[in-house]
């Protein structure tokens, strides 16, 4: 078999003293889009750091692409948009995306048509910082659809957008999938779970399931994501006290 | 190095100067306003502005480029630019190169006009030629280009880097000879402004001044002035990480 697109082995991360991510196994495969669901604070973040390769860690491996996670040849390959908009307050939008599409080796032309694609047509000579949050948000996510990337880690891209907005910014993760790219999505919204070819579901820095939304619905008989979770939740807990 | 990548973060760079107006203007006239106010204060005294006067006109880039610097880098850590350029392929120095060459070219648009000002407007006289000023006055602004990246690592906020610049310089600035020659200081402290780069760049814009070549003390000063902002842009480059906790 195929090497899967990412690779996670026995990963353990230590962020200010505590044992943030518990040695966490996963595989990714490519080409579809895997939603990484979870509370806020349950490590989603430090693991698609990780992922990217910006994360120092404590012990394990994490292969992406066949490569180490991090490596040179994977900077200009793996897309990666932060929680918060990483881009400059004090540009244009055309400016941080002309900026990006530099140092990304992309096309001045793929600036026009990923400010389409994140429905930012006609913001593009507004200064970033004047823009909402809402928007702030599409133009990060713009700067990293610029260069086509083959894989590409999105924290939480949908919070705070409108529910026609987040449609459309769903229909193109579709679109990416099918062109071949892979995606990672995280969400602490447990309804965006239902949009996702695959979900890892994680609680407290370890991850609790890691299957297709209707394989984990089948298996905790929950009639929603939520449900599974909770349902989730409490088996590991069980385990936890048979354990001890 | 990608040159195409640095010359687009130079003009990135340039861009954001250009949507801050009052920065710009700040740059370019305080200097201005500080030579005429020395000219003035000394009225009575040109022998002190025309030593003091030279001198200034490279220590005024080094100073605001110390302080734009370390706000803008740190702006970049705190945003998450840094952090999302660092993912990117861009190598470090390309990024370092980029801001070199925005504050380099305000740098010298800086000198331009306070040589001006200084040498038409202001009766100041050097022996050396003033054209030497510019490249010298550039090679400052890098200077304290590369102190302000490296300082920046240390600061979590604005006003934490808007206080290096007093805790940072001013010492330099006290020891480089400036107020009182350096063989005259405490032994203690002539050693220690021998290894603080600001006396070589305060000696080499006087050496100008006086007239030396580069045959004598300038040329060394100005060899160790660059090894002090190649040291300080790799102590910089060294804050620059691609992974963190």
């Amino acid at each position: 078999m195929d090497e899967a697109t990412i690779e996670v082995r026995d990963l353990r991360v230590v962020r200010g003293g505590h044992e943030v991510l518990h040695g966490v196994s996963v595989s990714v495969p490519g080409g579809v889009i895997t939603g990484l669901l979870g509370p806020s604070g349950c490590g989603k973040t430090t693991l698609m750091r990780a992922i990217v390769g910006v994360q120092r860690i404590a012990s394990g491996e994490v292969r992406v692409l066949g490569a180490p996670a991090g490596s040179r040849g994977l900077r200009a390959r793996v897309g990666y948009v932060t929680q918060a908009p990483a881009v400059y307050g004090d540009l244009t939008v055309a400016e941080n995306l002309r900026y990006f599409a530099r140092v990304l080796g992309a096309a001045q032309e793929a600036v026009g048509r990923t400010v389409g694609v994140v429905g930012l047509a006609g913001f593009e000579k507004r200064l970033v910082r004047e823009l909402s949050g809402g928007e702030l948000a599409r133009v990060s996510l713009a700067t990293a659809l610029l260069n086509d990337p083959e894989l590409l880690i999105l924290d939480e891209p949908t919070v705070g957008l409108d529910p026609v907005l987040r449609e459309s910014l769903w229909g193109t993760f579709r679109e990416l999938a099918h062109a071949g790219a892979t995606l990672v999505v995280s969400s602490h919204v447990m309804d965006e779970a239902r949009r996702c070819d695959r979900l890892m579901l994680m609680r407290d820095g370890a991850l609790i399931a890691d299957d297709t939304p209707a394989q984990i619905l089948a298996a905790t008989g929950a009639k929603d994501m939520e449900g599974a979770f909770l349902a989730l939740v409490g088996s590991s807990e069980r385990d936890e006290v048979r354990a001890t | 190095m990608n040159v195409a990548i640095a010359a687009a973060t130079g003009r990135r760079v340039l861009t954001q100067l250009r949507h801050d107006p009052r920065t710009l203007a700040l740059l370019l006239v305080v200097p201005v306003v500080l030579m005429l106010l020395m000219k003035t204060v000394f009225w009575n005294q040109d022998g002190v502005f025309q030593r003091v006067g030279p001198p200034l006109l490279g220590i005024f880039p080094l100073t605001s480029m110390f302080l734009v610097t370390s706000v803008a880098m740190l702006r970049e850590r705190t945003s998450g630019t840094l952090e999302r350029l660092l993912s990117m392929p861009l190598a470090k120095v390309d990024l370092l190169l980029g801001y070199a060459l925005a504050f380099g070219a305000v740098a010298v648009v800086q000198t331009v006009i306070v040589s001006m000002v200084a040498f038409a407007l202001l009766d100041l006289n050097i022996e050396g030629p003033i054209v030497a000023l510019v490249p010298l006055a550039t090679l400052n602004a890098l200077l304290g280009m590369a102190m302000g990246l490296f300082v920046s690592a240390f600061a979590a906020t604005e006003f934490q880097a808007v206080q290096f610049m007093p805790a940072f310089l001013l010492p330099q600035f006290l020891l480089s000879g400036l107020l009182t020659p350096r063989s005259a200081m405490l032994r203690g402290l002539e050693l220690l402004s021998d290894v603080l780069p600001m006396t070589y760049a305060y000696d080499a814009l006087a050496r100008v001044a006086a007239g030396d070549g580069l045959e004598t003390r300038l040329g060394l000063d100005i060899g160790l002035l660059a090894l002090g902002t190649v040291a300080s842009l790799a102590l910089g480059a060294a804050t620059l990480r691609r992974r963190t906790a």
